[in-house]
């Protein structure tokens, strides 16, 4: 039983990972690729005469205008790590990323389903897949995000890269924690949906708040960087998460409708 | 509250498979975190999955 969730949960994780790919790779690549040029166009303004010509073209430009990079395969775009992996296949590897970030999570959750199973959450498996995809989007995904939004390439020190990673996973656990004091306050409260819910939106609300009040803030934007990029690539990133987790939650969950209605297979 | 249903599975089916949990957080880890002290493959994996990264939302440059 065990074996079977595990295995559902990486395939299906996989592909979910994959599918989350394919939109990152329409809807996101585009805003990496205007952050990156704009990072090059404020080096070359840094570096002054000793810029690349290409560079140099788009020295004085503002704002999300096309940056044409063609296949993009020789485009000075791995920002402060040299030269090693080309824009082309950083695109390969976006895919790469998704797919086995998907695998990653898709086995642990299938874990965790199977915890649960039974013992917290709804009877049916398809709801339990989605009831855990959708908690699992809201405390791992958003939490983090409300408190550490996603930037682009070209924005965040990389000096304090370790900090805002410690900060970030913080914030996960945050959000689990959350959780687990909403799922126990629902079942201890007495007297329906109407006292229920609202005590355990509660208490998974003012933990995240108190948490996101004490732990520092991370203002890395470099000025003059535009709004309207900033807030598209934030939105694309977690639009590529919410696409992860609702393709994940419905494939994990209509296979279990599936393998239930299958005759039984011993 | 009678929340232990019989469809439950028994924890000592479970723990086993737990030891594969560090197995795909190192491998999480590798995709979203590393910065080559654990790949041990300098930027490379990092940079390879560099936009995987910042599209999933994790900090990165
Ligand atoms: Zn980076």
């Amino acid at each position: 039983m065990v074996r079977t969730l595990l295995v559902r949960g990486l395939l299906l994780g996989l592909l979910a990972g994959l599918v989350a790919g394919v939109f990152a790779f329409t809807v996101g690549e585009p805003r990496i690729d205007d952050a990156i040029a704009l990072e090059n166009a404020a080096a070359a303004h840094e570096h002054g005469a000793a810029a690349e010509p290409e560079s140099a073209t788009h020295g004085h430009e503002s704002g999300t205008h096309e940056h044409e990079s063609g296949t993009g395969g020789k485009e000075s775009g791995t920002h402060e790590h040299g030269e090693e992996v080309s824009r082309g296949t950083q695109k390969a590897g976006l895919f790469l990323a998704t797919g086995l970030y998907g695998l990653a999570v898709g086995g642990v959750f299938a874990l965790a389903f199977a915890g649960l199973r039974g013992r917290v959450g709804p009877r049916s498996d398809a709801a339990l897949a989605l009831a855990a995809a959708g908690t699992a989007f809201a405390a791992v995904i958003v939490v983090p995000f409300l408190k550490y939004p996603a930037n682009p390439p070209a924005v965040g020190d990389p000096e304090t890269i370790n900090t805002r990673t410690l900060l970030y996973l913080a914030m996960i656990g945050v959000g689990l924690l959350s959780t687990a004091i909403a799922v126990t306050t629902a079942r201890s409260v007495r007297g329906g949906p109407w006292a229920r819910w609202p005590a355990a939106v509660l208490a998974f609300v003012v933990p995240v708040v108190v948490a996101s009040l004490l732990l520092p803030g991370v203002d890395e934007v470099p000025d003059g960087f535009p709004a309207t990029l900033l807030w598209q690539f934030r939105i694309t990133s977690l639009g590529t998460q919410l696409v992860f987790w609702a393709s994940f939650g419905t494939l994990f969950g209509w296979f279990c409708d599936r393998a239930a209605r299958a005759p039984a297979p011993a | 509250m009678s929340t232990l249903s019989a469809r439950h599975i028994p924890l000592s089916h479970l723990v086993p498979w737990l030891l594969a949990v560090p197995a795909l957080l190192l491998l999480g880890y590798l995709v979203l975190m590393d910065n080559g002290a654990v790949s041990q493959t300098g930027g490379y994996l990092h940079e390879l999955m560099h936009d995987g990264r910042h599209l999933l939302g994790v900090p990165c440059h």
